[in-house]
C-alpha cells in the first residue's frame, strides 16, 4: 500500500469568491446609503465601488504571486469591514451635511485614500519580507524602533496635541498616530526576545510564594522595554494604548513560557496599575464615573448617544442611510460600533464581531500551525492584540468596561490605525503562506572531492 | 423610495452580510475537520457490527499508514509535518521540513524517505548522531509507526 499523499491546497478559489461576496457587501452598504439617506444611488458609487474593486482585485493577485498558499478567509473578512467602514463614514459625512455637527469636514475621501496606503503598506510586507523568521534578526532594532516612535509625539515640532493626549505627529498635512506603528514593532521584538530566553525565563530562577520568578538578566531588557512604552503612553495620557501593550505583554510572556502564573502576576499588576491610575489622573477618574454613571455625568453625553442610538437600532436597525448616527460625537471613529448598531442592528452588528473573532481565530490558527516559535508567538501576539483591542473598544462603547480611546480596526477613521492594521494582515499572511505551504525541498549538495564536507564526530 | 422597498434593502442586506460570514465560516470548515486526500473509512453506524470492526481495526493498528513525522518530546514537543512522497529533512537550518529549536541538533540532522511503501530514516552525518533506542544509526534504517527516533534530545516517531 503506498502512502497517501497530502495535497497543500491553496484555495486561492475559495479567496476569490469570498473576496467578490465582500466586494459586494461594500459597495451594496455604499448604494444602500444613498437610497436611505437622499433616495437615489449616490453619484460616486462608481468612484467607491472602482476603488474597491481595484482594491480587491490588486490585493487578491499580489496573495496569489506571492504568498500563493497564505490564509484564503483573512483577506476577504478585512475587505468587507473596511468597505463597511467607508460606506458608515460616508453616510455619517452625509448626515452632517444637513447640520448638526458643529464644524465638520467629510471624511470619507480621506479615508479611502489611508485604505490605498494600507494596500500599499500591505503589498510592501508581502513583497519584502519573503521569510517571516528574518525579521526575528532585528529583534532589538524592532525594540528601539517601537520606543522611538513613542516618544515621537513628545518632541516639539512635530508632536501635536489632540483632544486631550499628545499622541500624533504631523508632517506636512498629514496627522499620524505613530503608537499604532509601536505596536507592530512591539510585537517583533517580545516575539524574538521571548523565543532566545523563554528557556531561561520558565526553568532558571527561584521560587517565591508558588510563583517561579525568572533571574533578573533574563527579564531584564523585556521588562525595560515595556515600562519605558507604558511609562510613555501613561505620560501622553494615552490610556487604552497602555491597556493593549500590557496586555500583549502578558499574553506573550504566558504563550512562550507556558506558565498560567504569568496571568495571575499579570492580572494583580493590573489591578493594582488601575487602582493607581484611578487615585492619581483625574482623566482615569472622570472615565471610571462616566461608566458607573453616565446621565448624570457632564462628560456622559457622547456614551449615552451611542447607547440611545444603539437602543434606536433594536434588533434589525434602522436601516443604512435612516437613523440618525452623526449625533453622536466622534461616531465616525470611536463610536462607529454605535453608529453600526443603529442602522443595522443588534443582526449586523453581531455580524461585524462575528467576522472580527474569525480574523483573530485564523491568527491564533496561524499560530497553531506554524513550525517555528518565533512565527508562532508572533502570530499569536498580533492575533491578541487584535482581539484586544477589538473587545476594549466594543466594550467601551456598549458600556461593559469604562470607556478608553482605541481605533476599532479597519473600519473607524483614522489613517494611522487602517494602515498599519494592513501592515499586520501582510505579517499574518506571510506566516500562514509559510506555514502552509509543502516541506521545503532538500538541496543535495555534490559532495566532489576537492570540498569534502568535514564530519566533527 | 418606499417604506417597503426600504425594508426590503435592509433584510436583504444583512441577510448578505450573514451569507458572507457563513461562507467564510464553512471555507474554514474544511480546515479543522482535515483535507486530507483519501477519505478515511467511516465508522459503522450499526451497533452489532461495531465490536467486530474495532477488533480488526485494534489488531490492524501497528500496521497502519503513517500520515505524520511527530515530534513528542524535546523543545518542539507538538509540532507534525505531514508525510508526502518527498524525503523530509529535519535539523536546525532553514531547510528544515521541522526547524528543531535543540541546541544538540546539526543543521542538516537527519532525513525521513520513503520508497512508496516503507519509510526509513537516514542520519546526515550529524554531530550528535540519530539513534533508534540506545543504537546510533550509521545507514538507512526502515522505521514503523510509532518508533521512537531520537536526534539530540529531541524525540521523533512516525504517526497515524
Amino acid at each position: 500500500m503506498t502512502t497517501p499523499a497530502w495535497v497543500p491546497r491553496k484555495r486561492r478559489g475559495a479567496e476569490f469568491f469570498l473576496t467578490v461576496l465582500a466586494v459586494f457587501i461594500g459597495i451594496a452598504a455604499y448604494a444602500a446609503v444613498g437610497l436611505g439617506a437622499e433616495g437615489t444611488i449616490p453619484a460616486d458609487t462608481y468612484k467607491l465601488g472602482g476603488a474597491l474593486i481595484v482594491v480587491a482585485i490588486a490585493t487578491h493577485l499580489i496573495v496569489r504571486r506571492v504568498a500563493p498558499y497564505a490564509d484564503p478567509v483573512l483577506l476577504p473578512l478585512v475587505i468587507a469591514l473596511n468597505g463597511l467602514g467607508l460606506a458608515m463614514i460616508y453616510r455619517i459625512d452625509l448626515g452632517c451635511e444637513e447640520g448638526g455637527c458643529g464644524t465638520y469636514s467629510p471624511h470619507a475621501n480621506a479615508q479611502l485614500m489611508w485604505t490605498g496606503l494600507g494596500i500599499v503598506a500591505f503589498t510592501g510586507i508581502l513583497v519584502l519580507i519573503r521569510d517571516h523568521r528574518r525579521l526575528q534578526a532585528f529583534t532589538y532594532t524592532f525594540g528601539f524602533a517601537a520606543i522611538a516612535l513613542l516618544v515621537l509625539p513628545l518632541m516639539p515640532v512635530i508632536g501635536r496635541n489632540f483632544y486631550g493626549a499628545r499622541i500624533w505627529i504631523a508632517i506636512g498635512p498629514f496627522n499620524f498616530q505613530p503608537g499604532e506603528a509601536a505596536k507592530i514593532c512591539l510585537a517583533i521584538f517580545f516575539a524574538g526576545y521571548l523565543v532566545v530566553k523563554r528557556d531561561a525565563l520558565a526553568l532558571a530562577g527561584r521560587r517565591i510564594i508558588g510563583i517561579d520568578l525568572p533571574r533578573g538578566r533574563d527579564l531584564g531588557p523585556i521588562l525595560a522595554g515595556w515600562l519605558i512604552s507604558v511609562g510613555i503612553l501613561v505620560f501622553q495620557r494615552d490610556l487604552g494604548s497602555s491597556l493593549l501593550f500590557f496586555g500583549l505583554f502578558v499574553v506573550m510572556l504566558y504563550v512562550a513560557t507556558e506558565r498560567p502564573g504569568w496571568l495571575v502576576v499579570g492580572s494583580l499588576l493590573f489591578a493594582a496599575g488601575t487602582w493607581f491610575g484611578y487615585l492619581a489622573f483625574g482623566h482615569v477618574q472622570e472615565r471610571f464615573d462616566t461608566w458607573q454613571d453616565p446621565f448624570n455625568q457632564p462628560k456622559g453625553y457622547q456614551l449615552v448617544t451611542g447607547l440611545f442610538g444603539m437602543a434606536h437600532g433594536g434588533v434589525l436597525g434602522q436601516g443604512l442611510g435612516q437613523g440618525s448616527p452623526q449625533l453622536t460625537p466622534f461616531s465616525y471613529s470611536d463610536f462607529i460600533a454605535a453608529s453600526m448598531g443603529e442602522e443595522l442592528g443588534l443582526t449586523g452588528l453581531m455580524a461585524i464581531i462575528v467576522i472580527y473573532g474569525l480574523i483573530v481565530e485564523r491568527g491564533l490558527r496561524i499560530s497553531l500551525t506554524c513550525r517555528d516559535a518565533f512565527g508562532k508567538l508572533l502570530a499569536a501576539g498580533l492575533a491578541f492584540s487584535f482581539a484586544l483591542q477589538v473587545f476594549v473598544v466594543v466594550g467601551g462603547v456598549t458600556r461593559l468596561i469604562p470607556l478608553t480611546g482605541l481605533t476599532t480596526p479597519f473600519m473607524a477613521q483614522g489613517g494611522s490605525s487602517v494602515v498599519m492594521n494592513w501592515a499586520i494582515i501582510g505579517l499574518l499572511l506571510r506566516i500562514s503562506d509559510q506555514t502552509r505551504r509543502p516541506a521545503p525541498e532538500i538541496s543535495t549538495f555534490d559532495s566532489d572531492e576537492e570540498t569534502q564536507v568535514v564530519k566533527l564526530s | 423610495m418606499s417604506e417597503l422597498t426600504l425594508t426590503l434593502i435592509k433584510l436583504g442586506f444583512l441577510a448578505v452580510l450573514w451569507l458572507f460570514v457563513l461562507s467564510a465560516v464553512s471555507v474554514i470548515r474544511s480546515d479543522i475537520f482535515g483535507t486530507k486526500a483519501p477519505a478515511a473509512p467511516r465508522p459503522a453506524k450499526n451497533k452489532q457490527k461495531a465490536p467486530a470492526k474495532s477488533k480488526a481495526k485494534s489488531r490492524k493498528a501497528p500496521r497502519g499508514v503513517p500520515t505524520k513525522l511527530q515530534v513528542v518530546s524535546g523543545p518542539n514537543a507538538g509540532q507534525s509535518v505531514p508525510l508526502g512522497d518527498k524525503p523530509i529533512l529535519l535539523g536546525r537550518g532553514t531547510d528544515a521540513a521541522i526547524r528543531l529549536d535543540d541546541d544538540y541538533v546539526s543543521t542538516r540532522h537527519a532525513r525521513f524517505a520513503t520508497n512508496g511503501e516503507q519509510w526509513f530514516v537516514e542520519d546526515l552525518g550529524s554531530t550528535n548522531g540519530t539513534y533508534l533506542g540506545s543504537q546510533r544509526i550509521t545507514s538507512p534504517v526502515p522505521i514503523g509507526l510509532g518508533i521512537a527516533v531520537r536526534l539530540g534530545k529531541t524525540i521523533v516517531e512516525l504517526q497515524k
